[in-house]
């Protein structure tokens, strides 16, 4: 991570602005001046190490996760049963693609470096979310990540598109626009799963017995045992606790699973009146702990996939910068020509 | 660690009549694959009609602070606003 000077997107102005011998208190004054009229801060702003790095690795988890979330579905993309899920397939791994790659020039405004990036997910040093770690066995899988993956994954971004950082909260926005196709897609492809056989009727419970409770880790571990979060509700980062947002997820969800025509695998799932939101079991926590400390169904195969992907690759990077150079000089001299 | 193709900046505009805007950044190799990368990330839903890219280290910025006097000039001159002038109520169309 270095202050690395390059146009609006990368920053050095924390150091730039203490070398100057500026007052750090008041730097740091402005900054929560800004944070408390609920202002965006930017990158070329001066911002504590802890804002910066806690963004970063936030940002760098973020992105991963889109990138790695590719695969699950990606394996069915050649398997579709139609053309038409075929094409909606693509496209929506073509956006989650998309999303990785916004997060990314998003934290590289905060000084992180892409290869360097890069390189910290394949070297297994930065995190990825731990719901790409299960299988896809069938392709009521894809309808059931749609639905709860993505309806997780827009739970936990719409209140990102307040983030007090100016560059993440766009991509959020950018983000959300898409979710929702991604989410009605899935949806879509159980209810007409739904209207099939009773094998297919199967299959999509089937699916949603799998997912149901690792989609409720995709939280994050309950709020009293979640050490950073109050300071990045204080940063305005964070703008719900993780037990808000899985209620949040839980009451959305219970409705649409009655008008599919699905059980949610939890039998101590039931509306409570006084509180006006559902009361429901508790998830495992000692799995969200196995699948994140890298012992889950699929995460060696996630990530030396995504290895071999990046070293295969090489060869076109390498030539697609010798091609840029060559036509650099051709066109350098051909202006000396000319002149 | 490998090196990455360099940064660039993109602005798009989103229909006819509107200003081009800056809506991120990706890595290519050359201008060329800069506006087709850029095509791809960001415009696969029709948000754009054109596109610039621009080498990320061509830009120059002003930087944002306080004790920076850059945009101080714009701060003391009420009279190039319209409201710094009194014009009696009853004067139409002013
Ligand atoms: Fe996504
Ligand atoms: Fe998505």
């Amino acid at each position: 991570m270095v202050g690395r000077e390059v146009g609006v997107s990368m920053t050095s102005t924390g150091t730039e602005a203490s070398a100057a011998g500026w007052d750090e208190a008041r730097l740091s004054e402005q900054f929560d001046a800004t944070i408390a009229k609920d202002q965006r801060i930017e990158p070329r702003d001066w911002m504590p190490d802890g804002y910066r790095r806690t963004l970063i690795r936030q940002i760098a988890q973020h992105a991963h996760s889109e990138i790695i979330g590719m695969q699950p579905e990606g394996d069915w993309i050649t398997r579709a049963p139609s053309l038409r899920r075929k094409a909606i397939l693509f496209a929506k791994v073509q956006d989650e693609a998309g999303h990785g790659l916004y997060l990314y020039s998003a934290a590289e405004t905060l000084g992180a470096d892409r290869a360097e990036l890069t390189d910290a997910l394949i070297e297994g040093r930065q995190k990825y979310s731990s719901i790409f770690n299960y299988p896809t066995p069938t392709f009521a899988d894809v309808g059931v990540i749609g639905w709860f993956v993505d309806g997780a994954a827009i739970c936990n971004q719409v209140p990102l598109c307040r983030c007090s950082y100016g560059p993440y909260a766009r991509a959020m926005v950018r983000v959300c626009k898409e979710e929702s196709f991604h989410q009605r897609q899935g949806y879509e492809l159980l209810l007409t799963m739904m209207r099939g056989t009773d094998g297919q009727r199967a299959m999509v419970q089937d699916a949603v017995d799998r997912w149901w409770w690792p989609s409720l880790m995709m939280f994050g571990p309950p709020d009293d045992d979640s050490p950073n979060s109050a300071r990045s509700m204080a940063w305005k980062i964070k703008r719900h606790s993780n037990d808000e947002l899985r209620q949040r997820f839980v009451d959305m969800t219970v409705p649409q699973a009655e008008k599919l025509g699905v059980t949610l695998p939890d039998p101590e799932l039931s509306w409570n009146e006084e509180r006006g939101h559902h009361d429901f079991g508790t998830p495992d926590w000692s799995e969200l702990q196995r699948v994140i400390s890298g012992d889950g169904p699929r995460n060696a195969e996630r990530v030396s996939r995504r290895r071999a992907a990046h070293e295969e690759g090489a060869w076109v990077r390498e030539a697609a910068t010798a091609h840029a150079a060559k036509q650099a000089a051709r066109t350098k001299k051909s202006e000396g020509a000319a002149a | 660690m490998t090196q990455d193709w360099p940064l660039y900046e993109v602005f798009v505009r989103g229909k006819r009549g509107l200003n081009h805007v800056h809506v991120g950044s990706l890595h290519a190799a050359d201008d060329a694959m800069a506006l087709t990368h850029a095509r791809d990330l960001y415009t696969r839903r029709n948000e754009g009609v054109s596109i610039w890219v621009v080498r990320s280290e061509h830009i120059a910025a002003s930087t944002r602070d306080e004790k920076d006097p850059f945009f101080a000039p714009s701060a003391d001159k009420v009279y190039r606003h319209p409201t710094f002038y009194d014009i009696p109520d009853d004067v139409p169309h002013i």
